[in-house]
Formats: structure tokens, sequence, C-alpha cells
């Protein structure tokens, strides 16, 4: 176990040293115009709530959201159902209360104060934080740029999976088939060797991932008349995933503006002291 | 304490003289407030400042972090989350601590290049360069400690490479491991969770002492400034021409760059938190799934350049692995490497022979020092790029580049370099720039009419 463990050691000190073999897969990722991006932009309410119709009718199956309480979808800044909505929403899931039934626990309707399930498949991610966990291409060549610039993050990562499915390229029909579902948006998945040239080098972007593709296009219908084709739809269920993920980023980018401004008239004010103070000593040449 | 002679605080009233007899507090804070600092400082002499109040900015968010955090290998995860979601502004203290490390490292390396550039570490200064690099090494190690606490995936695979570094020490390397990890196996879980924790409250006070010790340091020495020439010390009437008092001058003049520097601060926070961050660490720490790339924080980039960049086909290490029977490893040269960089810097005060303090009154050396900044810069940026096709080539020379400063080119320069002659005292530097000064050193302005 001892020599095992240091083996491990020295195999991540190796990979960190030698991810040279693993080639950087290339992928597509869509810039969207996401409502919030920017240090002005807000999420937009009736999206937020577009995204958790979608969420709950499609993505819920199976899929997780521990992290996010029910209660939070009344905040401000966020979806803001009015508390009644909320209420019956949350009796829609049943929970698991270990106190119930003598502490043996017992199953029942789920109030406000509960978090979402968990994932009900075991190799489906939870989904609260993934517009965070998901935001790692800082390109180009690691700088970070186009982060910057574009304002480009995790959601911009989910709608780009959402939409990425495609038919698969020719290449991989000469091998054996491959599992799992072709998405150029997908980084992480089992690639053919007969897509690859003699480096090693990947031909065609993303990989093959295992979830089948959960949006076509018309899976909902909004109550509020808004498009329902594949990109809207995948457009506002990542908005509401990057809520999930960032759930006081309104809060945030006020504290943000509100101290920037503070501490802007408070530099004017200390150079002008500044200014004043030094200028005995500090005499123009005449 | 200050070498430099000035007035120094004479008690007055009954009660200042009672306790000036018992405790002589007030004349230290004093002492420590008005000490004499060169006139002339550039803005480049801010940092101090920066510095001290970054340090009080994470000590004070970490101690409100700390009750809410739970440091157990379950809950480590959920608790930072549970700050993010429903602690009372507990999003903008997270973001303001997560931050405030990126801010402390800028911070630190323009103050070093600063003191590199103005020859800050040289006689009678190297204590306070010697304590100010322990400051260094320590803030490397608690920043190293935080970031493993959230529990994620880069919190859990970051550790297995740090303390792999360790590992890779011949023959006690194992039990080195075994110490730091504090598992009989060698596993990270909770043993090593908690002694981070531990450790991770208790270095900034560390630190914090430190500070004071650098500070006392530099006091007793006097600043250095932009010329390198000393405060004259012939009497206070001579000093005063060279100096004024640190209040209100420089408190002002700090104050003044704190509050732009923290103005910018509060925009990243505020608009971009996880930019510099690595989403990795959103997913909770799992040790079965290794993430496709583990890269340490920016601010430890230049020196994971280093550690990689020595790999088993570089001449020098096989050779170093000849000579040393095979103890010296690639993998051991590499931590040799990467801590080397550091000493090397730390003995920058005895490597530096020119008779000239300051980088302006230095024509080559000047261009071997930009180049430092720019391989710093460069190392940077190749730490995070793959270990593929020509970085480890650039790796390679910007770290043979980072030695060669130091132990080449900082002791032959001062032997061919002809430095130009710097001004003979202070006040002529400060009135190449201004006129005569005519409202006597030690008054202050006038308030407006």
């Amino acid at each position: 176990m001892f020599r095992k463990l240091t083996l491990t050691a020295a195999a991540a000190l190796a990979l960190t040293a030698g991810q040279a073999t693993a080639a950087e897969v290339e992928t597509h990722i869509e810039d969207f115009a996401f409502s919030f991006e920017g240090p002005f932009g807000s999420y937009d309410q009736m999206q937020l709530q577009r995204g958790l119709q979608v969420y709950t009718e499609i993505c819920s199956a199976c899929h997780g959201l521990e992290l996010i309480p029910f209660r939070t979808l009344h905040d401000e800044g966020g979806p803001a159902l009015p508390e009644d909505q909320v209420r019956a929403y949350a009796e829609a899931y049943e929970i698991f209360d270990p106190a119930l039934f003598d502490s043996e626990g017992d199953f029942r309707p789920a109030t406000p104060a509960d978090h979402f399930p968990a994932s009900s498949l075991s190799n489906a991610p939870d989904l609260s934080l993934m517009a965070k966990a998901r935001a790692g291409f800082h390109g180009p060549y690691g700088t970070g740029i186009s982060q910057f610039v574009n304002g480009m993050g995790g959601a911009e990562y989910i709608a780009s999976l959402l939409t990425g499915y495609e038919e698969e390229p020719e290449c991989a029909l000469e091998g054996d088939p491959m599992d799992g579902y072709y998405n150029v948006a997908f980084a992480a998945g089992g690639f053919p060797d007969s897509c690859k040239d003699d480096h090693g080098k990947h031909k065609v972007p993303g990989s093959w991932i295992s979830m089948a593709p959960p949006l076509y296009g018309d899976d909902v219908e909004y109550a509020d008349g808004h498009a329902t084709d594949l990109h809207h739809v995948a457009e506002d269920v990542s908005a509401f995933l990057m809520w999930t993920a960032e759930p006081k980023m309104m809060a945030r980018k006020q504290a943000g503006l509100t101290g920037f401004i503070f501490l802007t008239v408070l530099s004017v004010l200390l150079y002008l002291t500044n200014k004043r103070l030094w200028a005995p000593h500090k005499k123009k040449k005449h | 304490m200050a070498g430099i002679p000035h007035d120094h605080y004479e008690p007055n009233s009954k009660g200042e003289k009672w306790l000036h007899s018992r405790l002589p507090i007030v004349g230290l804070l004093y002492d420590t407030l008005m000490i004499p600092t060169p006139k002339n400082l550039n803005w480049m002499w801010i940092w101090g400042i920066v510095l001290t109040f970054t340090l009080v900015l994470q000590i004070v968010t970490g101690i409100v972090l700390v009750m809410h955090y739970v440091p157990h290998v379950d809950m480590a995860f959920q608790s930072v989350e549970h700050i993010m979601r429903n602690v009372n502004g507990g999003h903008m203290i997270r973001y303001f601590h997560m931050n405030g490390a990126s801010l402390f490292f800028f911070a630190v390396y323009l103050h070093i290049f600063r003191g590199l550039y103005y020859g800050s570490y040289k006689a009678p200064r190297e204590v306070t360069w010697i304590v100010g690099m322990l400051i260094y090494v320590l803030m490397m190690g608690t920043a190293f400690m935080g970031y493993v606490l959230p529990w994620g995936q880069m919190s859990f695979h970051g550790t297995a490479v740090i303390t792999g570094l360790f590992g890779a020490i011949p023959f006690i390397g194992e039990s080195v491991q075994v110490w730091l990890l504090g598992t009989p196996n060698g596993a990270i879980d909770q043993p090593a969770l908690n002694r981070f924790f531990s450790l991770h409250y208790l270095l900034p006070f560390v630190i914090a002492g430190l500070v004071a010790v650098h500070i006392w340091a530099f006091h007793t020495t006097g600043n250095n400034n932009p010329t390198g020439v000393e405060v004259r010390r012939t009497s206070k009437e001579d000093a005063a021409k060279d100096t004024l008092p640190f209040w209100p001058y420089f408190v002002i003049k700090d104050l003044f760059a704190l509050a732009i520097i923290m103005a910018l601060f509060v925009a990243v926070v505020g608009f971009m938190p996880n930019y510099l961050g690595h989403p990795d660490n959103y997913i909770p720490a799992n040790p079965l799934a290794t993430p496709s790339h583990i890269v340490p924080e920016w601010y430890f980039l230049p020196f994971y350049a280093i550690l990689r960049a020595f790999d088993q086909e570089v001449w020098l290490v096989i050779a170093v692995n000849w000579l040393s029977f095979g103890i010296i490893d690639a993998k051991f040269f590499g931590v040799i490497a990467m801590f080397g960089a550091i000493v090397v810097m730390a003995l920058a005060p005895w490597l530096d022979t020119s008779s000239v303090r300051s980088g302006r009154y230095r024509p080559m050396f000047k261009w071997w020092f930009w180049l430092l900044v720019v391989d710093f810069i460069v190392l940077m940026w190749v730490g995070a790029r793959p270990a593929e096709g020509i970085y480890p080539y650039i790796a390679l020379l910007g770290s043979t580049y980072w030695f060669a400063y130091f132990l080449v080119i900082l002791p032959l320069l001062g032997v061919i370099e002809k430095p130009m002659t710097p001004p003979a005292t202070i006040e002529d530097d400060f009135n190449a720039h201004y006129a005569p000064d005519d409202a006597g050193s030690t008054t202050l302005a006038k308030p407006a009419e």
C-alpha cells in the first residue's frame, strides 16, 4: 500500500511533468450572448424560470442539484418565483427524511427548506456547480483572453454541449463502433484511433459522450411563448445552471460597482490631499 | 530606534510621563510613525503598505470564514458552498479571501523586483532581505494549504503533486511524505486536511510577526531609495535635508496608492472573481478521477516551470544522476532546482559584487535585470502549458537564465561594468527634479487659505 501510494504520487507528478502524451483536444465552444455577461449584465428572470422548467422536465430525470435549496427559487436576483409557487414546486418532489417513522426514515413531499434531490444515476454528475466547474477554456495559448474579452464561461460550455451533438465523422466508421454519442464540445470522452493521425493528434474536434442527446428542440412548451428551438432551450437551461452555480451574482456585481465607485472617489480625494501636502516640497523648477 | 538622527517623543503632561516611565509605548509608536524617510521615494515604494494591508485583509476575512468552514473531508466542500450561498455576505468574504491571495502575490512580486532593481538587498539591508524571503516562502506555504481547504479536485490532486515533491527526496522522502500527510500509508485524507487547516490558521500570524521584524530591520538601517545613496547621518539638520517624516507625507501617498489598488481589486472581486482560479476546484475532490491538467495557481507557475524544466533528457541532469550514482534522479533534481531558485534569490546580497547600489546608475545591469523580469513572465506562462512540443525548451532556457542571473551575471557585472556616478546626496537628486525646498523639511503643509 505504502509503495503503491508513493507510486501514485510519483505518477501524479509524472502526469503533470509529462502531459506531453495527452494531446489537447480541440472543442467547439460557441459564444452565446447571455444577459448576465459583463460587469453590468444581469440574470433575465423569465429566462431563469424557463430554464427551471427545462431542468424540471428533462434534466432532472437523471441529474441532481443537491446544493440548491428550493427556497432560493424565491430569491431576488434569481428566478424569483412567488412563495406559493415555490411551495407547490417543492411539494412535487419526494425526499427521504431520516427523522420520520420513529427515526427509521420515510419519504415525504419536500418543503422550501429542503434541497433539490441528488442525481438519480450514478454516472450523471450533479449540476449545481457545473457552470463554474466547466469554465476552463482559457484560450488562446492559456492566456485567458477569449474568456476575458468575450465573457465566455461555463454557461457557454453547457449550451455548446447541448447543441454540439453531430453525425459521427467518417473516420469513426472505419474501426469498431464507438460507445456513446459524438459531441464537438465534449473533451473528456472516448476517441477512436481511426480518427487520430500518425502523431496521435485528433483529426476531428470533440469526443464521444455517454449522455444521449437530451434536447432536440420543441422539447418543452413555454408559458411565455418564447421560442422552443434547440438553440433557445439550451440557452435557457444554461442560464438557469449559471444561476445555480452563482446565485449571488447580482449582489456581487452590485457590491463590486459600489466599492469601485467609492474607492475611485476616495482615490481622487487622496490624490488631491497628497498633492497639496507635498506642494511646498515639490515646487516646479523655474 | 532608527539610526537616522531625528526628534524623539517627549512626554509632556503628567499622565504621559507616568505612562512613559512605565511603558514607553507611545514613544515607540511615535518613532515608528515619524521615521525620517528619503523624500525621493518613487511609486515602487508603495507595495509594502499594500502588502501589510493585504495581510490584515486575509487574516480578517479568514477568521470570519473559519466561523463557517468545516475541516472534514465529507463536509469541507459543502461548507464552502454554504458560505457562498447561505452566510450573509459570505460570497463576498470568500471571494475577497480567494482573490486576496492573488493580490498578495502580485504585490510581493513587484516588491521583490523593486528590491532587485534598486539594490535594496545590499549591505546593510541583508537581514531585511532575508526576513523578506522567509515571509515569501511562508506565504507560499500558507497559500498552498489554503487552496487545499475547499477540498475540490485541484485541492486534492495538487496536494498529491506537492507532497509528492517531498517524496522525491532520496532515503527519507517516503517518511517525510507520511509525516506531512499524517496517514501511515501516505494517503491524502482527513489527517492531511486537519493539519493543513491548522497550519493555514497559524502561519499568517507567524508572517505577521516576521513582518514586524522586517519593518524593525529596515527602520534600523533606514529605507533604501531610488538613488541607493544613504541618508546623511552627520547631523539632524543634514538628515532633515534628505528626508521627510513618514507621517503625514508617506502615509497619505501610500494611502492614495492603496486606494487605487483596492479599486482595481474590488473590480476583480466584483466582476470576475473566478478568473484567476481553476474551474476544477468547483468539483468535489475525487481520489479516483485525476484532472487531465493539474496546474498550480498562477503565482506558483514560474517555480513550477523550473521544477518541470529539468527532465531526464537534460545533460546536466544526466551528469548529476551519473555522478551521484543515481541518488539524484531527474525528479529530485527538479525539486532541488525549484527550491534552489528561491535560495539563489535570497543569496543576492552576497552574489552581487557591484559597489553601486541602485540599478539606475548601472548601464549594463539594467538590461540583464529587465531580461530577468521578462524571464519571470515567460516562466509563468510556460508553467501553465503542457510539457510538450517547444514548451519544455522554453522552460529550460528560462530556468537556466534565472540561475545564470544570480550565479554568474550578478557576480561578474560588479567586475566588468563601469557604473555611472550616483548623486552625492538624496537632496541633490530631489533638487534635480524640483525647485529647492524653502518650506523647511519638517514643517507640514499650510492649510488652504
